[in-house]
């Protein structure tokens, strides 16, 4: 087990070397760092020294690759790639283009981030898989069709409708909570309220359609003939068994994603205005900040292989007959 | 060949007629990639007709009541679609005094057929925010009355009910008025283009008109003509209220600048359906290519596609989306001279948005395909063909690829309307579409500060959610039959 999962960790270095690979291509090779300057600092009219001491204020005065005028192992060192790519392996992400250490910002936004994410994540699955199982349980009547219908039409309304109407609705018109806005402690709950339920109904309708096609994958199988012919009622065919057996797909979907809570989520909470790594990412793609984009790039595929990771040690926790090795 | 004599002919003929009118063609990337898709589907249906097995399906899928109406929905959206993908720029007219010969030019604005048939929606510019069907603008002004004295009133619109004299008593009546008639002239239409049909279907049956009535009624003619005879009934009265009501006031309201949202709305339904299609266009290829090769060759060329794929798929999509637009933004700024008109250099940003939409959702069909072809590669036939020597590029194209199909077409319409909701998101985010370029995001980003306001302006916003929503619900009933139908796994139930 340990083996495996030390041997399933080193397989991640390649990955993410080549996701730094390919953000480093992105951001410093397709567009010279005197391009970006250029465009940060108005494309018109801008001098060789401005650009130049922005450079310099960024960190961008470097060669890309290989520092001919340095000495030794500097050759290597005292380059963009260097700073900017290598040393987001240490988890040192550098500054922002204000000055703030990303780091530092990325701990103090997590929280607000998780405390949205776990509640839409959790009741979400519950709520989806819910729903599911009793179209499957009425599978084939009018109950189930509705049901599909009902999907259908969930997931055929942009999220940001969703947002943008939850917010109308109960915020503008009934006065119940807060618009938006977001405060630390238990007054949090306020704030958080409307974006779980928005998020948790947002996703009910794409999540819903996809474990009652698992179940009906399930239901078709010998073991619930068998289940049946013993006698057992309907109820604990589906439960019991139907439902255990079923995790395995589920799972595969949804440990995956586990992580990535911690990347919160960007439009919901940019629209609630909660201080959350989602709206930190928006905020840094509006205002063009790489040094943000890269480390939540960065970020986010570390959790993703993580997730990956979770998503194999999670088969064996429901599932006996698998064994890593 | 001789069958193909009547296109042949009619590209001839549009070919001469875009020759004789008086504008300069403008082929955009992506109206180019259309024309392209297009053509690749005519060929394939004129392929399909003569094979019963291919016909089969998609016979099971038009058969179901709701994706034949969805299918009618969706061609609705595609010829307005289409009418946009045709654009050109109209011909100045030479200054006088410079003599023949002189240099021809054009005019900036770059126009399609679509603008050309909406012309009086395109044209009519109000100053600012204006209510649906409303006489009058949102907010006051101060204006300068005929006596000399200023007042601050709700001042008529330019265009939008300039017929009344005294909107506020007869404004009512007229708007009544017009949707009657309107409701009638549809009616009509609607029920001579049904007589119309049923006549063709009863002679191709070869019964009277008063049986294949009595068939359709019932439900029993074949195809499920009484939805889809009542999906076109009400795109019928849409148009014809939408003719009726356009012309006089603005059906849906105007913007902020005060463009006409109905011509708003039109217009962005190419920007989403270029998203959902050419999205999947410009990856299908490589995920066809490398899923196929990973679980066909095996050894080092599928180590090397995993490897490709979990790092791209590593990445979270937004960002990496996000990335990936920030760059060609910065190389737009710097590069300004290579556009000669805004439209073009919004096009090409949504030819790059689709292409990086494409990067980041290649991967799930890839692995897809992966699977499926180390399954199929087990198979006798396939084993047999490898023992009489036949080449693997042959085995790859005769044996796996069509084995595999019903898995891309799949995943091809079930792609289609999440990608048309992502354009909306990502809009809202500003790595979506250009803000000059029409879109839905953009009207949504736009309308959503105004949710404010009081009285609130809602109209833009209902007005994107109620097309994207019809579009994108469309897609995914149609989808649904298609994947029942040609997914064996899910059995009908």
């Amino acid at each position: 087990m340990l083996a495996y999962i030390v041997r399933r960790s080193l397989y991640a270095i390649p990955i993410l070397i080549g996701v730094n690979l390919l953000t480093f291509w992105l951001f410093f090779v397709v567009n010279s760092p005197d391009d970006m300057a250029r465009m940060q600092l108005g494309v018109k009219h801008v001098t060789a020294e401005a650009i130049e001491r922005w450079k310099d204020d960024q960190g961008y005065n470097k060669p890309l690759l290989y520092n001919a005028e340095a000495s030794g192992g500097d050759k290597f060192i005292n380059t963009i790639f260097f700073d900017k790519s290598v040393s987001l392996f240490m988890f040192d992400f550098g500054t922002a283009d204000d000055g703030r250490d990303i780091g530092y910002d990325i701990q103090q936004r997590m929280w607000p981030s998780l405390m949205l994410a776990i509640p839409v994540f959790v009741i979400g699955l519950l709520v989806t898989i819910t729903f599911a199982l009793l179209m499957a349980f009425f599978r084939a009547t009018y109950v189930d069709y509705a049901g599909v219908v009902l999907c259908v039409i969930l997931m055929s309304i942009s999220a940001l409708f969703y947002i943008i109407g939850g917010q109308y609705l109960i915020s503008k018109l009934m006065h119940l909570v807060p618009i938006s806005g977001y405060d630390g402690g238990l007054s949090a709950f306020k704030f958080l309220i409307l974006p779980v339920v928005i998020g948790i109904i947002s996703g009910i309708g794409a999540g819903s359609r996809w474990y009652r096609t698992i179940f009906l994958e399930e239901v078709n199988k010998d073991y619930v003939r068998t289940a049946r012919a013993k006698g057992l009622p309907e109820r604990v065919v589906l439960f019991k068994h139907v439902l255990k057996n079923a995790m395995i797909p589920i799972l595969t979907g949804v440990v995956v994603t586990i992580p990535l809570l911690f990347m919160g989520s960007l439009i919901t909470e940019s629209f609630f205005g909660i201080p959350g790594l989602g709206s930190y990412t928006i905020d840094a793609i509006r205002a063009q900040d790489f040094g943000i984009v890269r480390a939540m790039v960065f970020l986010g595929s570390v959790l993703y292989i993580l997730g990956l990771l979770l998503t194999d040690l999670s088969y064996t926790l429901v599932d006996p007959r698998v064994r890593l090795s | 060949m001789r069958r193909y004599w009547r296109l042949i002919a009619l590209l001839a003929a549009i070919g001469l007629g875009l020759w004789l009118v008086p504008v300069k063609v403008v082929v955009l990337w992506t109206d180019a990639l259309i024309f392209l898709l297009v053509g690749v589907l005519t060929v394939f249906v004129i392929y399909m007709r003569g094979k019963p097995h291919l016909r089969a399906p998609w016979g099971q899928v038009i058969r179901r009541p709701l994706a034949a109406a969805s299918l009618v929905v969706l061609c609705a959206y595609v010829v307005v679609g289409l009418l946009d993908s045709v654009h050109f720029r109209e011909r100045l007219a030479l200054q006088a005094g410079v003599e023949n010969g002189a240099e021809q030019h054009y005019s900036v604005e770059v126009l399609s057929l679509l603008d050309l048939l909406t012309t009086p929606l395109r044209t009519r510019l109000e100053k600012t925010y204006s209510a649906p069907l409303a006489a009058q603008l949102y907010s006051k002004e101060t204006v300068t009355l005929d006596d000399g004295s200023t007042a601050r009133i709700y001042p008529r619109l330019d265009y939008g009910g300039v017929h009344l004299d005294d909107p506020a008593s007869q404004r009512g009546a007229d708007i009544a008025q017009r949707s009657l008639t309107a409701l009638l002239l549809g009616l009509l239409a609607w029920a001579m283009l049904v007589a119309a049909w049923v006549v063709w279907l009863a002679r191709r049956h070869g019964h009277g008109f008063r049986k294949e009535w009595r068939l359709i009624l019932r439900g029993e003619a074949g195809l499920p003509w009484r939805s889809i005879f009542g999906t076109v009934g009400a795109l019928i009265l849409f148009i014809a209220l939408a003719l009726k009501l356009g012309i006089a006031y603005h059906l849906l309201g105007t913007d902020k600048v005060g463009n006409d949202v109905l011509y708003l709305s039109l217009k962005s339904i190419r920007t989403g359906l270029v998203i959902g299609t050419l999205t999947t266009l410009i990856m299908l290829p490589f995920a066809v290519l490398l899923g196929i090769m990973a679980g066909y060759f095996r050894g080092w060329v599928d180590d090397v596609i995993q490897y490709i794929y979990t790092t791209l798929s590593s990445i979270p999509g937004v960002l990496l989306i996000a990335a990936a637009i920030l760059s060609v933004q910065v190389y737009i700024a710097n590069n300004p001279d290579l556009f000669e008109t805004v439209v073009e250099r919004a096009d090409l940003r949504l030819l790059f948005l689709c292409m990086i939409l494409g990067i980041t959702s290649w991967t799930g069909l890839c692995r897809l395909l992966r699977g499926e072809t180390l399954k199929l590669r087990e198979q006798e036939y396939i084993q047999a063909a490898t023992a009489f020597g036949v080449s693997n590029f042959k085995i790859i194209t005769r044996h796996i690829l069509p084995n595999v199909m019903h898995i891309v077409l799949i995943a091809v319409v079930l792609d289609f309307s999440a990608l048309v909701l992502a354009e909306a998101v990502l809009s809202y985010v500003g790595v979506g579409v250009d803000p000059s370029m029409i879109s839905w995001g953009n009207m949504i980003n736009s309308a959503r500060l105004e949710m404010a306001r009081e009285p609130v302006v809602w109209w833009s916003l209902i007005a994107a959610f109620c097309f994207m929503f019809l579009l994108v619900l469309a897609a995914n009933l149609f989808s649904d039959a298609v994947r029942d139908a040609f997914d064996p796994r899910t059995g009908r139930g």
